[in-house]
Parts: C-alpha cells; sequence; structure tokens
C-alpha cells in the first residue's frame, strides 16, 4: 500500500518535472534564448557595468536636473497612490464580504478592480499619451488605474481578516452601516491600509521610471534621453539616485510598520 | 405574558441541510436560560435568528410584543438596541479604547452622524464608567483592548452590552476562550444581571456543569431540534445522553 | 456640581473644554495621524507643482474616453493575423516562464544562505542587502543596462528579469524557510546530520508548496513585466505589438484587442494563483 502511494507520488513528481523541463526548452527556443551565450555574457557585462558605470564628476554636473526629474517622479506616485487608495477604499468597502451592501455590488466591485490590476501600466502609459501628451498627467493617470486595482483586491483582504468581528458586534448593538464602518473597519484596517499604501508609493516609484522611458516623463525620460546618447556615466548616477530613493522610502515605511502594526 | 415566543422556527442555508427545525418556545422576564448541545447543533444561529443578525427561513419570532420578522431596517436596529449580544471572541475594536468600546453599545440610539463623529453626551459617559466600575474594569477605561486579557475583554463585551439598556442578552459560548477563573467571573456578572437588573439572559454553554450551576432552565438542542426543556434539577444523565448522543454523553457524565 | 462628584468616583480624565475623554493617545496613533497628514500634504503639494504643459483636462479626458471607448467596445486586429497574435503572446509567456524558472532555480541555492536560521549571521546579511539593492532597481533599467553588453533583444530582457526575480524571491524564500520549526532542525544538527541533509531531507521538502505558491505569484508578475520589457525594451512579444499599434499606426482598435488578450491571460494566472495562495500560503503575499 505504502509503496503504491509512493510510487504514485514519484510518478506525479518525474511528470512534473518532465513538463518544467520541456516548457523550458520551448520557452528557450521561442525566445532564441541560448543558455551557454548567457553564462559566457554575464561576466562580461557584469564587468562592463564595473569598469563604466561610474559617476564621474562631469555626470555630477547633471545632478540638479536629474534631481528635478526625481522629485517629479516622487510626487507622481505619491499622489497616484493616496487618490487611487481613497477610491479603492470606497470599491472595497463594497467588494468585502463584511462590508457588502449586497452580493451584486460585491462581485461587480471585484470584478472591476480584477479588471482595472490586469490591464498592464504599459497599455494605459501608451493610450493617455495620445490625448495628454508628455504631460505628468499621462503618468499620474497611468498610476492611478494600475494601483487602484491592486489597492481594491488587497483592502478586500484586508476587511475581511481583521474587521469581521467587530463589525458583528457592532451590527447587533443596532449602530447603521457608516457607524459600522466609522468606528470598527477603519480604526481596525488603518494601519493595514496605511501600509499597503506605503508599499504602493515604492512599487510606483518604479512603475514611474518604467512609464517615464515610454511617455518621455520624470526621471525615465532622463533615463532614456542619457541612455540613447550612450553618457552611462550619468545613467548609472539616474540607477543609482533611484536606489537611494526606493530604498529611503522602504526603511522609512518598515519604520512606520514597526510601530502601528 | 412571556418576552420572547418562538414558534415552529426554522432555519436552512440551503434545500437539503436543516440547521434548525421547528423550535418552539418562551422565554419570561428575568429567565437565565442556558442553551446546551453538540457543536453543530444550531446553538449559535438559533441566538442570531432572535435579533436578525440571521434571517430566519420559517417560523415567528416574537419579541417585546414586536413582530421580529415583520420589521423595517429601521424598525430592525430599533429592535437591536434592546438585545444586548455577547461573544466568544468578545468581538471588540481591539485598537480602540476600552471606554469607546462601551460607548458603541449606544450607536443604536444616535444618528448616523452622531455615531461617526463620537458624540456621546457625559450621561452617557458617566454611565460607561458606571458599568465599567460595577464589573470590576474601571481602571482599564483608558487602555486599548488588546492590552487586555480575555476575561476583562468579555467584561468590556458585558459593559458594551448593557450600556444598550438591554431586555435581553444574547450569549454565544462567552466562557468558550477563558480560563476557569475568569468563567467563574463572568457567570456571576451574567447571574447578577439576570436577577439584580431584571434582564433575560440566553446563552450558550459548552460546560453541563456551568449550565446546571447557573441556569433556571437549559434547553437541550441536538440536530436543529430542542430535545430537552426543562429546569436544571431536572436535567438528569439520560436526558445528557439524548442531547449530546450516548458516547459523548458518558464523558460529559465522568 | 454632579461631575465634580463623579471625579471623585471614577477615576477620569477630563480635556480642556471639560468634557470627559473617551480617547487615549498613543505612539501607534500619533505616528499614523502623522503619516497620514504628511500623505495629504505631499498630495496637494504634488498637484500643485506638476507640470501640466498647458494641457486642458477637459479636452484631455474627452479624447481618452473616446479612445478607450474605441479600444474596449471595437477591438479588432488589422496588421497582423489572429495566429500571429497567439504566436506573440505566447512568446511573452515564453519570456516570463524562462525567467522564472532560471531565476527560481538560482534563488533557492541563495536563499538557503539567506536565511537566518540556515546561514551564519554576516552572510546572510550581506546576501539580504544585496537582494534589496538589485530589488531597488527597476527591471527594465536592469534589461536596458543589460542591453548595453549583449544587444537590446530577448536575451537582455530575459537576464534583467532573472536579476530582478531572483531579488524577489530571495527574499520570499528565504522567509520561508526562517519560519520553519527551529525544534526540527535542532534535533537533525543533534543526530549528526550534516547541513546538506538538512537542507534536502528537511527544509526543502517541508517548504515546498510555500516555495512553488511564491514561484508562481512571481511567473504571474513576470507576464506583466514580459508585456512591458517587450514595450519599453526591444524584448519582442506582444508587449512589442502593443507598443506599435499605439505608438506607431495610431490603431487603436487593435490596442484594445491586444489589451484584451494580456487581460485575459493575466486574470487567468491571477485565479490559479490565488487557488495556490489560499491553499498553501498561509501569511500575506504583499511584502
Amino acid at each position: 500500500m505504502d509503496i503504491a502511494v509512493f510510487q504514485k507520488k514519484k510518478q506525479r513528481m518525474t511528470l512534473f518535472m518532465v513538463i518544467l523541463i520541456g516548457l523550458t526548452l520551448l520557452s528557450a527556443r521561442m525566445t532564441d534564448f541560448d543558455f551557454l551565450h548567457s553564462v559566457q555574457t554575464l561576466p562580461k557585462a557584469l564587468s562592463w557595468m564595473a569598469s563604466n558605470l561610474v559617476v564621474t564628476e562631469q555626470a555630477l554636473t547633471k545632478m540638479p536636473s536629474i534631481l528635478d526629474k526625481l522629485i517629479e517622479t516622487i510626487f507622481l506616485s505619491i499622489t497616484a497612490t493616496t487618490t487611487a487608495s481613497v477610491l479603492a477604499l470606497l470599491l472595497a468597502l463594497m467588494g468585502s464580504h463584511t462590508t457588502k451592501i449586497n452580493s451584486f455590488f460585491g462581485s461587480l466591485s471585484r470584478i472591476i478592480a480584477s479588471v482595472y490590476r490586469n490591464i498592464p501600466i504599459v497599455a494605459w502609459a501608451l493610450i493617455l499619451l495620445l490625448s495628454f501628451g508628455q504631460s505628468a498627467l499621462t503618468g499620474y493617470f497611468a498610476l492611478f488605474l494600475a494601483t487602484f486595482g491592486f489597492l481594491t483586491r488587497a483592502f478586500i483582504e484586508t476587511i475581511d481578516e481583521t474587521s469581521s468581528s467587530s463589525v458583528e458586534a457592532l451590527r447587533a448593538t443596532g449602530a447603521t452601516y457608516f457607524q459600522v464602518v466609522a468606528k470598527a473597519v477603519i480604526p481596525e484596517c488603518s494601519p493595514q491600509i496605511i501600509s499597503w499604501v506605503l508599499f504602493m508609493i515604492e512599487t510606483n516609484i518604479r512603475s514611474s521610471t518604467l512609464v517615464g522611458i515610454l511617455t518621455g516623463t520624470g526621471i525615465g525620460f532622463a533615463f532614456d534621453l542619457y541612455y540613447k546618447s550612450m553618457n552611462y556615466h550619468v545613467v548609472c548616477l539616474i540607477t543609482i539616485s533611484i536606489v537611494v530613493v526606493v530604498i529611503g522610502i522602504e526603511l522609512l515605511s518598515n519604520y512606520v510598520r514597526r510601530v502601528i502594526l | 405574558m412571556a418576552l420572547l415566543q418562538v414558534q415552529n422556527l426554522s432555519k436552512r442555508y440551503d434545500k437539503e441541510k436543516r440547521v434548525l427545525s421547528d423550535i418552539n418556545l418562551e422565554v419570561r422576564k428575568g429567565e437565565f436560560v442556558s442553551i446546551i448541545g453538540p457543536s453543530g447543533a444550531g446553538k449559535s444561529t438559533f441566538l442570531r435568528c432572535i435579533n436578525r443578525m440571521i434571517d430566519t427561513s420559517e417560523g415567528e419570532i416574537h419579541f417585546d410584543d414586536v413582530d421580529v420578522m415583520a420589521l423595517s431596517k429601521r424598525e430592525l436596529r430599533k429592535h437591536r438596541t434592546k438585545i444586548g449580544m455577547i461573544f466568544q471572541h468578545y468581538n471588540l475594536v481591539s485598537r480602540l479604547t476600552v471606554i469607546e468600546n462601551v460607548l458603541h453599545g449606544r450607536f443604536g440610539y444616535k444618528s448616523t452622524w452622531q455615531g461617526i463623529l463620537g458624540r456621546f453626551t457625559e450621561e452617557e459617559k458617566l454611565q460607561a464608567f458606571n458599568l465599567l466600575k460595577k464589573l470590576g474594569m474601571e481602571e482599564h477605561a483608558y487602555k486599548r483592548c488588546d492590552q487586555l486579557s480575555g476575561g476583562q475583554k468579555q467584561r468590556v463585551g458585558i459593559a458594551r452590552a448593557l450600556i444598550q439598556s438591554p431586555k435581553l442578552l444574547l450569549c454565544d459560548e462567552p466562557i468558550a476562550s477563558l480560563d476557569p477563573n475568569a468563567s467563574k467571573v463572568i457567570m456571576d456578572h451574567l447571574q447578577t444581571i439576570s436577577k439584580e437588573l431584571d434582564i433575560t439572559c440566553i446563552v450558550n454553554l459548552h460546560q453541563v456543569d456551568v449550565a446546571k450551576k447557573y441556569s433556571d432552565r437549559i434547553i437541550g438542542l441536538n440536530s436543529g431540534r430542542v430535545v430537552y426543556d426543562g429546569t436544571s434539577t431536572e436535567l438528569t444523565s439520560s436526558a445528557i445522553h439524548t442531547i449530546y448522543g450516548s458516547e459523548a454523553g458518558e464523558l460529559i457524565m465522568e | 456640581m454632579t461631575l465634580a462628584k463623579s471625579d471623585l468616583l471614577f477615576d477620569l480624565k477630563r480635556n480642556h473644554a471639560g468634557k470627559i475623554k473617551i480617547k487615549a493617545w498613543n505612539k501607534s496613533q500619533v505616528v499614523m495621524a502623522g503619516t497620514f497628514v504628511m500623505l495629504l500634504l505631499l498630495t496637494v503639494y504634488g498637484f500643485l507643482t506638476f507640470d501640466y504643459k498647458g494641457i486642458s483636462m477637459i479636452e484631455a479626458t474627452a479624447a481618452t474616453l473616446h479612445n478607450v471607448k474605441l479600444m474596449f467596445l471595437q477591438p479588432v486586429l488589422s496588421h497582423f493575423s489572429l495566429a500571429e497574435a497567439m504566436y506573440q503572446l505566447s512568446l511573452t509567456m515564453g519570456l516570463a516562464f524562462l525567467s522564472t524558472i532560471l531565476g527560481a532555480l538560482l534563488s533557492v541555492v541563495i536563499a538557503l544562505f539567506a536565511a537566518k536560521n540556515l546561514a551564519p549571521k554576516a552572510v546572510s546579511n550581506a546576501i539580504i542587502v544585496m537582494v534589496a539593492f538589485i530589488r531597488a532597481v527597476p527591471t527594465v533599467l536592469w534589461v536596458l543596462i543589460f542591453a548595453i553588453a549583449a544587444g537590446l533583444g530577448s536575451e537582455a530582457a530575459i537576464i534583467g528579469m532573472v536579476f530582478h526575480t531572483i531579488a524577489f524571491l530571495v527574499k520570499a524564500y528565504a522567509e520561508s524557510f526562517e519560519e520553519l520549526d527551529e525544534g526540527n532542525l535542532e534535533a537533525l544538527r543533534a543526530s549528526g546530520a550534516s547541513w546538506w541533509h538538512i537542507v534536502i531531507h528537511a527544509v526543502l521538502p517541508s517548504t515546498v508548496t510555500s516555495l512553488l505558491s511564491w514561484t508562481f505569484l512571481r511567473f504571474e508578475t513576470n507576464f506583466t513585466v514580459a508585456v512591458a520589457m517587450g514595450a519599453a525594451a526591444g524584448a519582442g512579444g506582444i508587449g512589442f505589438e502593443l507598443f506599435m499599434a499605439s505608438g506607431f499606426y495610431f490603431d487603436l482598435r487593435e490596442v484594445g484587442f491586444i489589451t484584451y488578450a494580456i487581460l485575459l491571460v493575466a486574470i487567468g494566472l491571477e485565479l490559479l494563483s490565488t487557488q495556490l495562495k489560499t491553499r498553501y500560503l498561509k501569511s500575506s503575499a504583499a511584502n
């Protein structure tokens, strides 16, 4: 008996492995990916990076203009995240099992969230670029739409996990819907909500770099500009400044999380 | 005149399975009633049908001369203010202070905005302190609820229910998560509430000995049916066997 | 003076207006309120200082809505066939799959040295710092940087995506390893098992479900990343077609079709991943 079960498990394992290896080879073939060539390229690339990606004094003179773009990007991701979180919270209240008004709106808001989360930010950026041009609003709306879908799902899970018991108690006292939301859901969930918002701000700085490359705004535009003119010292400077900002925000939000959670 | 009348109450979640079937009972004012029975017998569902946290499938419930099934949304709020509820997991808003949680019991009497802005009168606040003092909790009034022990949390839960000025307390396994000492404190408080304030208590319990010690009357539920309804002294070992099924009955009787 | 009497009876606090206080402030609430106010101020300041380039909000929004309507209500392919679209879509999935699986294999090994209960503290800390650095650089920058040496194309994209995948998975895997019961490890160590024995017979078998869920979650992310790399870093696939349809042909109906195709795959992956997560992953998948 035991041996039969064991063998079956082993067979399934082997099948799983074969499928994985098959898919890997297929993918490599489709994408023209040559393992050996890549392994050879990697050291070359890394040594090239080590010798060329250095910040020179001349690159540092570009710092003020880089800083300008960087600050624009930071504010872009903050505004997009905070405004999206307000809408996401409203939708999450409708979509959560604990606080939904009825199951129709519940499913509707879950579907809306899922659709917005899964339309790639690239698509939004390209569409918005057509009418908003190279203004900050292109980046803002692209980040907003993607963030709002993501946060709605996160908030729905938070509400269901943390506040269902106190919501039941308040409903039993005869409290109205909005009293329950204001006095049970919000106090119980606000630490998690703030934590998600901070996480999303950090993520959005990276995303807005991508959006910037596509739409010619913010720090992404600066990167693209110096990348295409092969001024790799400035490219390096920009990369490092993004890293500093992202890690700075990560440390700050870790601190906030430690205190509030 | 009975405070609570339940007639032919049934509840089903899907077509096949009935959680409660054909329950008939009356509860007088000031009575202390325990409901016992194995897990899944429908005890929690029954309690929640009384304040319509769960809608029933068939039957009638009359509380304080009001037909509970016929209530509109607004009337239902009013109905719920007259019924306090106490939970196994206390169900407090853990990040708020004890006194804030107690005052949450007043929401049923407030307009939406008064509730959201936390506009409580000085009398209400004093009443809250008074209740906490009676329950031996006044020194914790400004603590956050997540800093309390289980027994203390349950006392906050009781204070929240009492500040509603209820006629009935529904207690869903109030001592199931507590140690014996804290359990005794809570049960003693519930007994005092029923005797001195003349508030009816309906308590779901796991422990037969606790039920026998405190209640005027015991109701035994099995598979959603009332299989015993009588005084605690009349609860014989054979009755316990019918409630819990024979094997579990042995264990309970030791 | 009933109120004064009550002050003696109870231990209550009053605010400056003489009303009884019901709130108590602590550090956590102060920090939360502070964060909230800060974010509010930064948001307002951000909106005031953005470079709007004189765009008319109403006109641009109306135009966008018109475009979105074209996209989503009349999706059609015009510059390439359905078969071609399917091929490009699977190419993007191939990119995502390859970078996920290569990243996962390398991550398992690296994560063993990053878990605090399996590796010396100095090694673990060094890896965690390095991984945090790699993660802080947006994937698209890694791809473009590798493209300088390897040339724009799928190879640079895969290497760049593998880099970022490793940075994500090492953290997730290491945390899974750290959740292991210390008692189990101690028992094995006491029985004289070698480090590799412990890893192969205790650590990996008991965390394999959680590792797989994290990996699948990353595959889901990598699909979106692969679309983006096609559009922004010359990695080809459906992302490149999206970029061409929108930026080159200005064909919104085709953009709509491509978006629907991507959406379908992404939602399919998400459903699968949610299933896996609820079944195997206890902690939230966020951080």
